[in-house]
Order: C-alpha cells, then sequence, then structure tokens
C-alpha cells in the first residue's frame, strides 16, 4: 500500500501499538529548553529514575536570556534561576548544554539544524510548540507538554495516536517581494487556526521545492498557528547538502548510509491524504495580520475587516473584539497602520537568510525617527555569520538595534516586550493579545515588511523597496 | 496524578472563541519551576487590571463561578503555545473539567497528563449548557458513563479510551511506558544496526 511520509516515519519508530492504536513511538532527538524542562527534571528526581539517552538530548537556554550585555549574567532573579536549574539539571543527568556564553547558543529551533542535530527521517520533539520548525529536514517533529518531556527524558518514547494526513500543495513562482512568510500566513489565513487540528501537514509542490533550507524552516515552524502539530517536507539535495560537514551530522560511513535511508524518505505515488489544500504562488501577495489570532491575515493591499459584513454571531464578535485590542477602525487601509517598534528575530525568521533580506532593504535607509526597532539573531553563529557580512553595520547604521540571540520579543520573557498599546511590525509567529507584553499590539509580517515598515513608520510595502 | 471520575458544580461560561495558552497564564508566570500555584494567575489580563485588582465583571472573579470546578468555552481552547502551565494553572484554581466544541491538540493531550478531563460538544449543546452557568446551575459530569446529565437532560461525550482508563485510576504514564521496557530495548537493538547514526556513536 502506497504511504505518506509520515506514515513511512510513524511506522519505522513504532516500539509497541495497542488494540485500540495507541502507540509508543521511539523519540531520536530530544531538544530541551529552560521554560518547559524544570517540572520533567524534579520528577525524574522524586520517582528516582535517569534519563534513557543522554545523548540524543541536547539542552539552550533562550526564553529568558537578556538579548543586551550579558557580561553581568541575567538581573531577573526568576530567569536566572529557570537558567541555573536547567544547567544544574544538564549537569546531573549528563545532558550537552550550550550555555548563555557559548557561540552556538541560540533558539532551540535555530540552534538543531545548525548543528546537524536535527536529522531527516527522525522522530523530534521538545516542551515547545514550534517544533514543527525541523519538520523542513523531513522529520516528524512537534511540541509536547511538560509531563511528556519527562516521559521521553524517562524512556525516550513517547505515548502517541495517528493523526490525519493533510498535504498543502504550493505550485508555481512567488511574485517579487514575497516571501515563505507570506505563503505561510496566507496558508493560516485559508485553512484557519484550527483547520489543521487532528493532522499532520505535508507541505509539497514546486514552490516548496524551490524555496531553500531555510525559507522551509519558516513554513514548517508556523505549522501550529494552522492548528496542527507537525508540517514537514519530503528531503532533497539541497538539505542534505546542508547538513554534510555539520558537527553532529553523521560521518563516513555512517554519511553514506544516511543518506541512501533519506533519499527514500517521500510520500509514495498514490498514497492517501485525508485532505488536501491547492494554492497558487503567484497569487500570494506581502502578508500582514492584523488582528489577535494568526488566522486574521490580509495583504499589504487590503483594508481592516468589517465585523457589519459577518452574519455569524460569534465570528462578529470575535472580529469586535479583536479590534478594540488592536486599536483599529474597520475598513481602515494596512498601509495607514503606523507602528511605534519592530522585531525582527525569532524562531520563525531569526536565520542568516531573513537578516540579509532585511538587510538588503535596509541599506543606505534610515528607520522613521519614531520607531524604535531591532534585530536579535537567532543564534550566535547567526550573528557571527551576519557580522562577517557586515550586516550587523546596515542594521546599525540605518538605526536598528543589534542585539545578543534569544526568543526576546516573540514572547518577551525577557525584558524585552511592548508597552501597553504599543504597537509593533513583528517577524515572529504569534499576535496574541499580551504575547509581546500587556496591551502590545502586534502585526507579523516578513523579514523584509518588517524592514520597510521601519523605514516608513507605518506598515508598508515591501516591494517598494525592491531594487 | 488526581483521579477522575465524576464532578457536580456550577459551570462558569467565557464566550471566547481560540482562547490561546497566552491567554490562560501569560510568559512572565512560565518562569516557575514549580507545577503549584500558578492558580491566581489563571487568565491573568482578563482577571486583573493594570494594578493587579481584580477586574468585578469577570466570570472567575464573580460568585460562584470563582468556585466553578468546570469550564465551558468557545472554539479551539487552548491553542498556541505547549505550555503544560496552562492545565496546570487550571488545576490549580480548582478546574478539572473545560468543555468546548473543539480543542487544540497539545493542550487536550497536557489535560490528561494532569487529571483534567477536556470534553468535546457540539456548539448547540454548549449553548445548552452555557445556560447552566447564567442560572447558576449544577451539571453533573460522569467520566465513567461518558455523560454530561443537566436537569432531566444528558449528552453524552467521546473520550479516548485509554485517556480514560488513565484518568479514571489516576495512572503514571511513565511507569507504564517503562514496563514496556523489553520491547524498548529490542527497538534500540535494531535501530543501532539498522540505522547506527541515530547514536551519534
Amino acid at each position: 500500500m502506497p504511504n505518506t511520509l509520515y506514515d513511512k516515519i510513524w511506522n519505522d519508530h513504532l516500539v509497541d501499538q495497542q488494540a485500540d492504536g495507541t502507540a509508543l513511538l521511539f523519540v531520536d532527538r530530544h531538544l530541551v529548553h529552560e521554560v518547559t524542562s524544570p517540572q520533567a527534571f524534579e520528577g525524574l528526581r522524586n520517582s528516582n529514575r535517569k534519563v534513557r539517552h543522554p545523548k540524543l538530548t541536547l539542552a539552550v537556554a533562550d526564553h529568558n536570556v537578556p538579548t543586551t550585555d550579558r557580561s553581568k549574567g541575567i538581573s531577573d532573579k526568576e530567569s536566572k534561576i529557570q537558567v541555573d536549574t536547567l544547567e544544574a539539571n544538564c549537569k546531573e543527568f549528563g545532558i550537552k548544554l550550550f550555555g548563555m556564553g557559548d557561540k552556538r547558543q541560540g533558539i532551540v529551533h535555530i540552534i538543531g539544524p545548525e548543528q546537524g542535530f536535527t536529522q531527516p527521517g527522525t522522530v523530534i520533539v521538545c516542551g515547545d510548540s514550534h517544533t514543527a520548525t525541523h519538520g523542513a529536514f523531513g522529520s516528524l517533529a512537534f511540541g509536547i507538554g511538560t509531563s511528556e518531556v519527562e516521559h521521553v527524558l524517562a524512556t525516550q518514547t513517547l505515548v502517541q495516536k495517528k493523526a490525519k494526513n493533510l498535504r498543502i500543495n504550493v505550485e508555481g513562482k512567488l511574485p517579487l517581494g514575497v516571501t515563505s512568510k507570506d505563503v505561510i500566513l496566507q496558508i493560516i489565513g485559508k485553512i484557519g487556526t484550527a483547520g489543521g487540528t487532528g493532522f499532520v501537514i505535508e507541505y509539497a509542490g514546486d514552490l516548496i521545492r524551490s524555496l531553500s533550507v531555510e525559507q522551509r524552516m519558516t513554513i514548517c515552524n508556523m505549522t501550529i498557528e494552522g492548528g496542527a502539530r507537525a508540517g514537514l517536507i519530503a528531503p532533497d539535495e539541497k538539505i542534505f547538502k546542508y547538513l554534510e560537514g555539520k558537527p553532529m551530522s553523521p560521518k563516513g560511513k555512517n554519511w553514506e548510509n544516511a543518506l541512501e535511508y533519506w533519499r527514500n524518505l517521500k510520500s509514495d505515488d498514490g498514497a492517501k491524504f485525508d485532505k488536501e489544500v491547492n494554492l497558487k504562488a503567484e497569487e500570494i501577495l506581502p502578508m500582514i495580520t492584523w488582528g489577535t489570532s494568526p488566522q486574521d491575515v490580509i495583504t499589504i493591499d487590503g483594508k481592516i475587516p468589517n465585523p457589519q459584513n459577518e452574519k455569524n454571531e460569534d465570528k462578529k464578535n470575535s472580529l469586535e473584539r479583536a479590534l478594540n485590542y488592536m486599536g483599529l477602525k474597520p475598513n481602515m487601509a494596512a498601509k495607514d497602520i503606523k507602528i511605534d517598534k519592530v522585531f525582527i528575530g525569532s524562531c520563525t525568521n531569526g536565520r542568516i537568510e531573513d537578516l540579509r533580506e532585511a538587510a538588503k532593504i535596509l541599506k543606505n535607509k534610515k528607520i522613521a525617527s519614531h520607531v524604535h526597532a531591532m534585530v536579535v539573531p537567532g543564534s550566535g553563529l547567526v550573528k557571527e555569520q551576519a557580522e562577517q557580512e557586515g550586516l550587523d553595520k546596515i542594521f546599525v547604521n540605518s538605526g536598528f538595534e543589534w542585539r545578543e540571540p534569544g526568543c526576546s520579543m516573540c514572547l518577551a520573557m525577557n525584558a524585552d516586550k511592548l508597552k501597553p498599546e504599543e504597537r509593533c511590525a513583528s517577524t515572529s509567529n504569534r499576535n496574541f493579545e499580551g504575547r509581546q507584553g500587556r496591551g502590545g499590539r502586534t502585526h507579523l509580517v516578513s523579514p523584509g515588511m518588517a524592514a520597510a515598515a521601519a523605514i516608513s513608520g507605518s506598515l508598508d510595502d515591501v516591494r517598494k523597496y525592491q531594487n | 496524578m488526581q483521579k477522575f471520575s465524576t464532578l457536580k458544580s456550577i459551570p462558569a461560561y467565557l464566550p471566547i472563541v481560540n482562547i490561546d495558552t497566552d491567554m490562560i497564564i501569560p510568559k512572565q508566570f512560565l518562569k516557575t519551576i514549580k507545577r503549584t500555584g500558578l492558580g491566581k494567575n489563571l487568565f491573568f489580563e482578563m482577571r486583573y487590571d493594570d494594578k493587579g485588582k481584580e477586574i468585578n465583571e469577570f466570570v472567575l472573579n464573580k460568585t460562584p463561578f470563582n468556585k466553578s470546578k468546570i469550564l465551558i468555552a468557545g472554539k479551539n481552547f487552548g491553542c498556541g503555545s505547549s505550555r503544560e502551565h496552562a492545565p496546570w494553572a487550571l488545576l490549580d484554581f480548582g478546574i478539572t473539567c473545560v468543555i468546548s466544541s473543539s480543542f487544540a491538540d497539545i493542550f487536550h493531550n497536557n489535560c490528561f497528563k494532569n487529571g483534567i478531563l477536556p470534553i468535546i460538544l457540539n456548539d448547540d449543546k454548549i449553548k445548552e449548557l452555557s445556560e447552566y452557568a447564567n442560572r447558576k446551575e449544577e451539571i453533573f459530569v460522569d467520566l465513567n458513563e461518558e455523560k454530561v446529565i443537566y436537569g432531566n437532560n444528558e449528552v453524552r461525550f467521546k473520550v479516548d479510551p485509554f485517556k480514560k482508563q488513565c484518568l479514571l485510576e489516576g495512572l503514571d504514564d511513565i511507569a507504564l511506558s517503562l514496563n514496556k521496557s523489553k520491547k524498548i530495548e529490542s527497538f534500540e537493538k535494531d535501530l543501532k544496526s539498522q540505522k547506527p547514526w541515530i547514536f551519534n556513536d
């Protein structure tokens, strides 16, 4: 019987399956960070259990770390306790950790691929919903809760039920200035924030195949915003080339054998998908979110929706609530939305290509005088690479702040946050109420669109700044 | 884990769709290294004003809903982040059952690990049950029978049989999985010979 890529990875990791379909799945790679792990390690200690495979586990502190000068450590007491706790736990249980002073430190979903820890055909989990990022490598990667983190640490397996298969095909070529961020925002707008609930998504089609490895990560990253826990893309030569020679990639004979296995990782012809969605790349435009759910998308040429046009009472109420929170009026043009802050970074758009894309727009330009803008590279290695290319100078000369790596204002657990009613063009992944700070207003955009907004001082069309 | 079998309570009704885990428990409370103590910060931004004073109109600040053990909410409850702090905060507040027309996958899973029963019912039934919140009347949840009883009516719900058993008996699923150690070992042995690169050796 023809199988989907998800079916194949699932079948390859089945340790046990009960009659009711409840399965025990082997986990090849476990990423750990400071926020969702302390209670899991505590649970292990209380039950006198060990970490089954410390070498299949990699830890990093990313959510709480300051993005300004780190020479004096973390000043926030609670953040410091959490980061110190991770360090102590990793030491006690023998887990490799990239500490705050390590240049390999960065956002967990950026360092996995960077180190070659992320590999095709593996099952990858992390106590973080954006784990789907790793699906760009053709792995089954998804976020888990802390109890499950403890379960994986203790058993290297996870209790799971199989999800359904959803394939999203994107065919054609993207217009100038349109990026993979716009593609995924468009997809979420189309299927809705719960459209993928109960599914694993495979992204396919010639547009997806034409994307670079990093662009694919942006798409898979936001899969959870469409309700699906995991999104993946069949691996190809671009992926293999990216992984070759990475510190934790297979070497020598192992590399040859791995390649042979990886090359067969694709959905069979005639494999059954429970649902399919089709998009034409040519029709995708630069997108923004206007509301408080990632499904609230319009194009940069668009207008804010009017609740009066909505017949469904629940939807109408929800539109009104979002407009009220965002401080926006119905029918207002997207380009008339004035912004206070710009944030470029996060596991969605904090990689080198994202920084290049923004820097290209900002070169020899200044940001609007009322705008406060910052770039937070996704990892120490991204930061180093960007500095070698002189991107940091472009950002700083235009008026951006150049920061240290971490999650930063994507979720505002550290000092980087919006004040009430401050409005931000952000390359992150969630525009929820309060996400970037209590009362803060988030508009999700691509890195190029964030740069354009910084220059104009309002949300603006990146195509205006394309050469 | 705390067992769940039956529950009787006046439900609290929060008629908002897409309630995300950032709303349930905002990030500033994720800095804890404990599972307990989060109840006072449940729905923090809707529950307290800028000065930290309770907002009287918010349902969970009103009597008798400040003692509700059942929460009824709009569709796609628990979307967003995987933070288990969301169910921990509900549990610490005293809510052990959430009723909605749909749940986000990770949150749904996290509930079962903490003795919380998420119940999926259609929108019409949600509307009927929300009347009991409005009238401040109790409803009764029976997990074993898989039904909610309200007044002289009842509605059946479905729950995964394995998850149901774990809730009813309060089972530790790590212990259950460790009972399968032989199978895990045999899987690992095969993996080492077939895909040795997985072990970073």
